[in-house]
């Protein structure tokens, strides 16, 4: 292709979710080298349409051609992956919490198959640019929200993008680290500068960099241009106020004037918070170091500091969902405890991350938090009502806030925190990912509540027009607060020009520029690289597999927790089953209605007393007994002897005798009848000897039952077999259950949605681990077998060991198929403990044999691995059988695996819909 | 009253979360109602169906009357298999039982030598291989009795020996497996529904949005135990109307308004449990890894697969803490044997005991699960 060709090419490109549209109509041709920036407000499909592009989403309608083929066609898509980085909203969503930053950067290098050389020197310069090279070791987890936007950037940088998209990259960065951001990003395109980049922001000042804007409104291209045409097509002043103007439909900058802030009406009485040397430790590390301010009652007290400064530590110990580990901390006037439910009827509160039900809609939601306010249903109404229109919620009133963008999920998240009218607000970063606009209506509310009905706010933020907003601000850096007073105060103490240099300036100075932007290093590798790439494509493919197992086994090492309950799980269950399962029926409870007390009658009875699996209870003096003790389980067998039982024997006139069962379990009622019969006959054949010298019926004949493969008759050899077949489908199933579900819950699988990985590399990648755990779990219970209940494999340890792989292979491409099935984490869980544990108990000849099965559960019981495993396993533990007799059982087994793992493939898509 | 409100409320919106899931409704309708049918109907705990080889080397007319009286619906036809096989038949698990009729089997016997007949049995097969021996002995004694005296077995004992078995007269397996199977799969789900839940809320932050409310920790977990609580008890109430007693044609005695009484209490433990172990898991893996072994082992040991007083006494006393022990114990007294509230209540107290114990644990843990999720 030239270099004329346009990057992206759309016409007439629309989206809808249900019903909502999300793009209509989207013309766009972007050209190489091009810097856009896309604004537009909360919910116009800036999103939709990156995703889009970026081949994460699946085309619905009209024409979108990104390296002059179309994102419909899956082989182009593959080809030009590797030459797009995508960057998806949230911070860091894409990253994995307990790999450390290095590891983090490993995987996306493997994952875009590059060299250990090259992936290590990328990596080494991209850490040197972006301020991370400090910490190549610390859990991107652990990272703050601006050094994890760093990192997301690094990882999509990796493989040397032609394009470059990011979904509102800064969102919820301090200043500092959204300046080194931008620097980072300026460096690159210096170098390289036939890379385009497309950009979705927020923050107006930050639009104002690049050379080409697209305005969004609707679904809708507003705009398009450089930012001097948009401003002189909107006739405002400012970015900001376009953006304004252009959102709200109409041209004329209205509203626009900056904010009048009534001066505040001082209040008497005690602060409405007071914290006094607050300090929270985590281990070694103090997130809070020795905190102490005094807000007043109606002050809006603003809250700044870099990323992961303590800020959100603190609001948490204030709202009592964190101990302090010293220091006292006073809300209205009570010590913050946080059992008084009163205090908590009086704050709201506004966590960083979202945290209202996804699952129900908008308008749920806020009818739940005014039933929990205790509002009552009129005055709820009226609220909610208000709230819709106050932070234009009525739009989206029956959309669950899943399917809402980020800056109207912080909208509801704010109606719902001020729909009790609350005396206090703790609101942390609630405008992050808001938009211009919706922040200016927000900031009106906040001050008409501040001024007009004395409400105390204490709001953390990242944007410096809004804290000069504050009536004081406070700088928090490192867990320590750097200085406190009003916004004009902190400028004229620094000397600067604005807040935003006041703010930069104390950082600098506390950390010496720690974590400053270098420069971006050498240019980076040449196109030709990644055609080379795509040429070895068996080889490649190996590679991403290898990069998704690295990845996943990294993930199941970093949780040892997890790693423990797979492989004691397993050995309790064993323990418990071999002891606990038994099929012994003995000491079956008994008792005598004698109606004739004579020698014979006693002399039946004494048979039964006599006999191991007997013992006797009370006798009956009338029949009407029979049905009470029956019924409360104190017997399970009435002897029920007719009077005149002994003259009737003695005259041969075959007295009857009724033996009463108690039937409630049918398998104890079976055995207790065999026993039963064997003692009578054995009594009668006593009597018939004793009296003639003759065996009834004159049977010569001595019937010899053998037991096999278990000459005691005891349960663990029975068991142990059938506990391993039955543990190593269960637990493997269950660790890759979640694996892929989970992704998709918590938002990595767009990871795979972006690369040029397939599906089954992504599976077979995330198996490979679990397989070895699984194994691990054999080896395990193997051992366990022998020394606890010396069970040994008295047949081939290959052959068993051999049967054990593939066993462990087709359980987790089953644990894969639900999980690429299921919509969420706990339906995964139940769908593998039912579908699994059902057949291996039922069906595969643990129990019952399965030789006896018919109709549908024989057919499940052919169709589930677990039937075939039970051969090899009783086989080898209890049957000494050769390694050659199970070729059948291991071709089986391993055709359950491939089966499994290609529906698995079918079922999984490769892009969202 | 605030509190039961509360309660309420929340319960309101578990609902709407399990009405969203609708994978998740699916399979709790399969599992109340295929899996019920598939291992009531499929699982032999007796001797039923059972597979017989014969190892014939006599060829004489007694020989076939033996090979010929094992008959549906306890065995299957009997296949003739040569000696040398019975090694590979039984090491394969094709036949359960192979009887080994010797040469010359006809003329000892008439000729009144002692002889020998024998059984081999896969002592594998827990189940089959101790009852079947004995139908099997006693086929054979019949025959023989038959042959000899051309009178039946019974005919000739001076007692006539009456067996009836009270509560299921014909000793049917189905009416034992379908009530136990639905009530090993409510455990799993309200684990799995109610633990899952607690997870849930703390992986998206919403529990601990809760608790900057003018919530308690009881409300959150009473709102999960009561709502998705309610739920099972419904699906098990059509489970037992529509599939036990309607397809599966099992007369359960009534039981009514005590059963599901006891049903209730048995559901608010289990579900108690579900929070606790939502509460010490710390993400969903581990939380599926942690209820696993739970559920199963609290399944098999419980006396709806085996009898109950078959395990070792220490674990057998130890299993009490487990409240399903004692609700399998409610069930079968109230569904089978008809029993009421005098001989149940010690079973009522069991589980309404491990229930408090559980809920109270899962209250202590709850704020400590926040502080260690950082």
């Amino acid at each position: 292709m030239t270099g004329a060709a346009p990057v992206v090419l759309a016409e007439g490109v629309g989206h809808l979710y249900a019903k909502t549209v999300a793009l209509q109509a989207v013309d766009l041709t972007v050209s190489r080298g091009e810097a856009i920036g896309i604004v537009g407000p909360d919910g116009v499909g800036k999103s939709s349409l990156l995703s889009l592009i970026a081949g994460v989403k699946r085309l619905q309608s009209g024409r979108l051609e990104v390296f002059g083929g179309s994102v419909e066609d899956g082989a182009h898509r593959d080809l030009v992956a590797t030459r797009i980085a995508f960057m998806p909203q949230g911070l860091g969503k894409n990253l994995y919490p307990t790999l450390s930053v290095r590891e983090n950067l490993d995987f996306f290098g493997r994952l875009y198959a590059e060299t250990a050389a090259e992936r290590s020197s990328r990596i080494d310069r991209l850490l040197a640019a972006t301020g991370l090279a400090p910490f190549p070791d610390r859990p991107a987890g652990k990272l703050s929200g601006g050094m994890r936007q760093k990192l997301a950037l690094c990882c999509s940088l990796i493989h040397d993008p032609d394009l470059l998209i990011l979904d509102e990259p800064t969102t919820g960065v301090d200043p500092l680290s959204r300046r080194q951001f931008w620097e980072l990003i300026d460096g690159i395109r210096a170098e390289r500068p036939s890379m385009t980049v497309l950009v979705a922001t927020a923050y107006m000042e930050e639009a104002s960099r690049f050379q080409r804007l697209i305005a969004m409104n609707e679904g809708r291209i507003l705009a398009d241009g450089p930012v001097s045409e948009i401003l002189r097509q909107t006739g405002a002043r400012t970015l900001e106020r376009a953006y304004v103007a252009l959102s709200s439909g109409n041209g004329n900058d209205d509203g626009g004037q900056d904010f009048e802030i009534p001066p505040r009406i001082e209040h008497d009485g005690p602060p409405a918070i007071r914290a006094n040397g607050l300090t929270r430790r985590f281990g070694s590390f103090t997130a809070v170091d020795h905190v102490s301010f005094e807000i007043g009652k109606g002050e809006i007290f603003g809250f700044l500091g870099s990323n992961g400064c303590g800020k959100t530590t603190t609001m948490k110990m204030l709202t009592g969902l964190l101990e302090a580990s010293e220091g006292t901390a006073e809300l209205l006037g009570h010590p913050v405890d946080a059992r008084d439910i009163s205090v908590r009827m009086r704050v709201g509160y506004v966590s960083q991350s979202f945290s209202l039900y996804e699952e129900l809609s908008v308008e749920a939601n806020l009818a739940l938090h005014a039933r929990l306010y205790r509002l009552s249903d009129k005055l709820a109404a009226e609220r909610i009502a208000d709230a819709m229109e106050r932070f234009g919620l009525a739009p989206f009133a029956k959309i669950s806030p899943l399917r809402l963008p980020l800056g109207i999920r912080q909208r509801l998240q704010l109606a719902a925190a001020c729909l009790h009218r609350p005396e206090m607000l703790i609101l942390d970063e609630p405008t992050s990912g808001v938009d211009p606009s919706a922040r200016d209506l927000f900031w009106r509310f906040l001050i008409d509540l501040s001024r007009n009905d004395g409400v105390t706010i204490f709001i953390s933020t990242h944007f410096m027009h809004e804290a000069e907003r504050c009536d004081r601000i406070s700088l928090m850096h490192a867990g320590r607060v750097l200085a406190v007073g009003t916004p004009a105060e902190l400028v004229a103490a620094r000397d600067a020009d604005s807040l935003d240099a006041a703010f930069i300036s104390y950082l600098e100075e506390f950390d010496g520029g720690e974590g400053g932007a270098g420069s971006a290093g050498e240019p980076g590798a040449s196109l030709t690289e990644a055609e080379e790439i795509t040429g070895k494509a068996a080889l490649v493919g190996l590679r991403r597999v290898r990069a998704f197992a690295l990845r996943e086994a990294l993930e199941l090492i970093r949780d040892p927790i997890r790693l423990s309950f797979a492989l004691l799980g397993p050995l309790l269950l064993m323990v418990a089953m071999a002891y606990g399962i038994s099929f012994d029926v003995e000491d079956v409870s008994f008792a005598t209605l004698d109606r004739d007390r004579t020698v014979e009658s006693r002399e039946l009875v004494e048979n039964f007393r006599g006999s191991r699996y007997f013992a006797e209870k009370a006798d009956l003096a009338t029949a009407d007994e029979i049905a009470g003790r029956l019924q409360s389980g104190d017997v399970q067998l009435v002897i029920d002897i007719p009077p005149r039982y002994g003259s009737d024997l003695l005259a041969g006139r075959r007295p009857e005798v009724a033996f009463l069962i108690d039937g409630s379990n049918p398998f104890r009622a079976e055995t207790i009848r065999g026993y039963l019969s064997g003692v009578v006959l054995t009594y009668l054949q006593a009597r018939a000897r004793s009296e003639h010298g003759n065996s009834l019926g004159g049977l010569p004949i001595n019937i010899e039952p053998r037991f096999r493969y278990n000459q005691a008759f005891l349960s663990v050899y029975a068991i142990t077999p059938g506990t391993i077949m039955l543990l190593l489908v269960m637990i493997p199933a269950m660790l890759t259950a979640v694996g892929v579900v989970r992704e998709k819950e918590l938002g990595s699988i767009l990871n795979l949605y972006a690369a040029p990985a397939s599906v089954l590399e992504f599976l077979i990648g995330k198996q490979l681990p679990y397989i070895a755990v699984g194994m691990a779990a054999y080896a395990l219970l193997l051992s366990a077998a022998w020394v606890l209940f010396g069970v040994t494999v008295n047949g081939s340890f290959l052959g068993l060991t051999l049967g054990a792989f593939f066993y462990v292979f087709a359980a987790t491409a089953f644990g894969l198929l639900i999980s690429s099935f299921v919509t969420s984490q706990m339906a995964a869980i139940f769908a593998t403990a039912i579908l699994s544990i059902i057949p291996a108990i039922n069906f595969s000849g643990f129990l019952y044999p399965t030789a006896n099965l018919e109709g549908p559960a024989a057919v499940i019981g052919l169709f589930f691995p677990s039937s075939w495993f039970q051969t090899v396993s009783i086989g080898n533990l209890a049957k000494g059988m050769g390694f050659l007799q199970f070729v059948p059982e291991y071709a089986a087994l391993f055709a359950f695996g491939i089966v499994f793992l290609a529906l698995a493939r079918l079922v999984q898509a490769k892009q969202e819909t | 009253m605030r509190w039961l409100l509360n309660v309420y409320w929340l319960g309101r919106k578990e609902f709407a979360s399990l009405a969203r899931d609708t994978v998740m409704l699916f399979l709790i309708v399969y599992v109340f109602s295929v899996a019920v049918y598939v291992v009531a109907k499929g699982v032999q705990t007796d001797v039923k169906n059972a597979s017989i080889a014969i190892v014939d080397e006599d060829r004489s007319l007694l020989s076939r009357q033996i090979a010929d009286a094992f008959l549906q619906p306890y065995f299957k036809e009997a296949v003739t298999i040569r000696r040398d096989a019975i090694d590979t038949v039984m090491d394969r698990g094709l036949h359960t039982f192979v009887v080994d009729i010797p040469p010359d089997f006809e003329a000892d016997i008439l000729a009144g030598r002692e002889t020998s007949l024998q059984i081999n049995v896969d002592a594998t097969a827990m189940t089959q291989a101790g009852n079947g021996s004995t139908y099997i002995y006693e086929i054979v004694t019949q025959e023989l009795t038959n042959f000899l005296n051309e009178r039946e077995l019974a005919a000739i004992l001076p007692v006539d020996v009456v067996v009836r078995a009270w509560f299921n007269p014909n000793l049917d397996p189905v009416w034992f497996n379908s009530v136990m199977q639905i009530i090993q799969n409510l455990t799993i789900l309200s684990i799995v529904l109610v633990g899952a839940a607690v997870i849930r809320e703390r992986e998206h932050g919403t529990v601990e949005h809760l608790l900057v409310m003018p919530v308690r920790p009881s409300e959150i977990a009473f709102a999960k135990v009561w709502a998705n609580g309610s739920a099972i008890l419904f699906a098990t109430f059509l489970s037992l109307l529509l599939m036990v007693r309607g397809v599966l044609g099992v007369p359960v005695q009534s039981g009514g308004a005590l059963f599901f009484a006891g049903a209730a209490i048995y559901i608010f433990a289990i579900t108690s449990l579900g929070i606790l172990l939502g509460t010490i898991a710390r993400s969903m893996p581990q939380f599926g890894l942690l209820a696993m072994p739970t559920f199963v082992i609290m399944n098999m040991l419980s006396g709806a697969m085996t009898p109950p007083e078959g395990m070792p006494e220490p674990l057998f006393y130890a299993m009490h803490v487990s409240p399903t022990l004692h609700f399998v114990a409610f069930a079968q007294a109230i569904l089978y044997r008809g029993a009421g509230i005098a001989t149940v209540w010690p079973q009522i107290v069991g589980m309404a005991a491990t229930g408090i114990f559980f809920m109270a644990l899962a209250l202590a843990r709850f704020r400590a699960m926040l502080a260690t999720q950082g």
